[in-house]
């Protein structure tokens, strides 16, 4: 047990914890029944203060590995402390991919369970959980197997439960069939919001990824200019040589804390300016690799140190398909105010999945990254946790880090279901966690 | 628990009748302050500021009494204050002080000694539970309201403005033996304010009301810098009033 200072990845609320790294079922269980509070975390992706427990036991769930033989029909059991790199390290090379990734592979998969993760196929193929066989997950009365069939509230309240209802420590999930390690990009330029999201409601059907970056600093006639790239896995008589390569080492890394500031509305702009200038206008067919496409910023290590001292907030949010003004509106509001954002990622969300804590709804979701600094950044989002909740829409919890518990009731209408399941499982309220705390989602 | 802007949702307030310390409550219960308790010495006035802080959002508020003139009890209200929180404690605002006069005071010694403890005794006192409480919890926020008398002490004001500068510097070291435990400690200095204490005085360059001293005490919390100026432009006039000479600052001040 070692005491350690935690934060997530937008480095904004450090507390201090006692780790403990447990390597089995047992171990996990007894510190389940030892510990007044507890949470579980993997590799620290979740932005705000998910994976963090001031004053308690957080349980680091990187000793849980182990990647099992993956099927022919793709079925594979992992650890639930291994991350999406290490198992497409082992997956790649025999043909598979993971069904859902999101835009790092440095996440374990207990923790993207727990988040209900999605990727650029949400659309098609839905979130993580809708490819979960079945987990193993020790709660503090005792630990079972579940799966959609086996418990099936549990699990569902344990996809998207943010580690409040047990610590998963085995996952079988499936995999899905690539013949080739690259990806056939078309690529569009759009001078408008409106052009870029007309085009993803008529045509992201047609494709299995999709995602469009969205300028936030210019305003105007460009506002909301947009870079949209879809795409699918090459097959193999798509690419002169086809290759089945895991993911590369990063070779660049931020090596400390920037000065805070460095990120400011004039360096922001210029990127964004850079980043728009650089795309082309129209690409079709362009093969890219799995990492180039899926996971561009796990090239540069400790990337979040850009922001400085005082870290970042990502604000990701989700609302129905009708409410696609919303999106427009969220937008104008953050340019109008001068508050920096850099590169937003626009995505649409195909149907959600039973969990009661689950992100996604169909229909739109924009995630944006905002250094801490600007004096009116907190109530500007305030402002846009209203407009969203307005439109029957809803804020991620892997990303919050200052969402108020008024809001994520009004959010979140079936809290009081996860809570009795949770309950149910941990009647002493032992699962918590900061965000748990902040957010009264610990059942007591 | 705190959020990623440093608003607290789980609040004790020492001294928490004071006009500078009732605008900072306000302020932390309309952005995500839930739970306050405040402690200080007259009930009627507490009662008033525990109103005014469920006006502004709070949905649990106590009280506590205390005296800052008897240091022996600054164990004891600290300690209540967080059980009526009942939770982690977020931020404890230590808004205990006695500006005294100067001119009455500065012969009599139960009078000086009476500024000393209000300023310096009993915050030292319930600073050393405060620590130990939020150490051990493994998170949480100190902001000690010292004032920008204490940068450079004047003669018509040395015993309020000494005792003062005493709190501030022993604040910043105390901030500096809170590395790496989650908690951290952050110095208030405000110039002159409008309140209750400063009424009937004249009133110094740089006076603002109490609502803007709170503003800046918010946007403090945000960046997380170890001293919150008010005005912030007050850093800036203090760096250079605590070099001038002697003659120029007494000229300057003495008034």
């Amino acid at each position: 047990m070692t005491r350690a200072t935690l934060y997530g990845w937008g480095r904004t609320t450090a507390s201090i914890a006692d780790v403990v790294t447990p390597t089995s079922d047992l171990e996990v269980a007894t510190q389940l029944a030892t510990s007044t509070e507890v949470i579980a975390r993997g590799l620290g992706r979740s932005y705000g203060d998910a994976a963090q427990l001031s004053g308690g036991v957080v349980l680091d769930n990187r000793s849980l590995g182990g990647v099992g033989e993956i099927g022919e029909d793709g079925v594979v059991t992992v650890g639930a402390g291994v991350s999406i790199d290490e198992l497409l390290t082992v997956s790649v090379p025999r043909g598979w991919f993971v069904p859902v990734t999101p835009g790092t592979r440095q996440v374990s998969i207990g923790g993207a369970i727990a988040a209900d993760v999605h990727g650029k196929n949400h659309h098609v193929d839905g979130s993580i959980a809708h490819h979960v066989h079945e987990m193993r997950l020790v709660t503090p009365t005792g630990a079972v197997t579940v799966s959609p069939t086996e418990d099936p509230s549990l699990f569902w309240a344990t996809t998207g439960g943010m580690g409040l209802t047990g610590v998963a420590t085995t996952v079988t999930l499936r995999m899905t069939r690539i013949e080739t390690d690259q990806v056939l990009v078309d690529t569009e330029r759009f001078a408008d919001l409106d052009g870029v999201m007309a085009a993803m409601s008529g045509g992201d059907a047609d494709y299995r990824y999709s995602v469009a970056w969205v300028d936030c600093m210019t305003k105007g006639a460009h506002m909301g200019r947009a870079i949209l790239t879809r795409g699918d896995h090459a097959m193999r008589g798509d690419v002169e040589k086809p290759t089945l390569k895991g993911p590369r080492k990063p070779r660049l890394a931020v090596p400390f804390n920037a000065p805070s500031g460095l990120l400011n509305p004039l360096s922001i702009k210029a990127f964004n300016e850079v980043w728009f200038r650089s795309a082309p206008k129209h690409e079709e067919q362009e093969p890219q690799a799995l990492s180039t496409f899926f996971h561009p910023l796990d090239g540069l290590r400790d990337w979040n140190r850009l922001y400085g001292r005082r870290g970042f907030v990502q604000y990701q949010f989700c609302v129905p398909d009708s409410k696609g003004a919303t999106v427009v509106d969220a937008i104008k509001r953050l340019s109008g105010s001068g508050v920096p954002s850099f590169l937003a990622v626009l995505k649409r969300f195909g149907p959600g999945n039973p969990g009661p804590l689950s992100f996604p709804i169909p229909g739109w979701t924009l995630a944006l990254d905002l250094p801490v600094g600007p004096s009116k950044l907190s109530g500007v989002l305030d402002d846009l946790d209203e407009m969203v909740l307005e439109a029957g829409g809803r804020i991620y919890f892997a990303k919050d880090a200052r969402l108020s518990p008024e809001k994520v009731r009004a959010m979140y209408p079936r809290l009081p279901e996860f809570l009795e399941v949770k309950n149910r499982v941990d009647p002493e309220h032992r699962l918590t966690s900061d965000l748990a705390r902040r957010l009264q989602l610990t059942g007591r | 628990m705190e959020n990623a802007f440093g608003q607290p949702q789980n609040v004790v307030v020492l001294g928490g009748s004071s006009d500078i310390a009732r605008a900072i409550t306000k302020r932390l219960c309309a952005a995500r302050a839930h739970t306050v308790v405040l402690a200080g010495r007259d009930r009627e006035l507490l009662d008033g500021a525990a109103l005014e802080a469920r006006e502004y959002g709070a949905t649990k508020t106590d009280v506590v009494l205390f005296d800052a003139e008897d240091p022996s009890n600054a164990l004891r209200t600290v300690s209540e204050a967080f059980a009526k929180v009942g939770e982690q404690v977020d931020l404890v605002v230590i808004a205990v002080g006695l500006l005294g006069d100067q001119s009455a005071d500065e012969d009599d010694a139960a009078a000086s000694a009476r500024v000393a403890t209000v300023n310096f005794t009993w915050p030292v006192a319930a600073l050393a539970e405060i620590r130990r409480r939020l150490v051990l919890q493994g998170s949480g926020r100190i902001l000690v309201i010292t004032s920008v008398s204490g940068i450079r002490v004047r003669r018509t004001m040395y015993l309020y403005g000494g005792t003062k500068a005493g709190l501030d510097r022993l604040c910043d070291g105390l901030a500096d033996s809170l590395e790496g435990t989650g908690v951290t400690l952050q110095l208030l200095r405000a110039g002159v304010v409008r309140t209750k204490m400063t009424a009937g005085r004249a009133e110094p360059p740089f006076t603002t009301g109490p609502d803007e001293v709170a503003k800046n005490v918010m946007r403090g919390l945000e960046s997380g810098d170890r001293v919150i100026w008010s005005p912030p432009v007050l850093r800036y006039v203090f760096a250079v009033l605590r070099i001038l000479p002697k003659k120029i600052f007494r000229r300057i001040t003495d008034r």
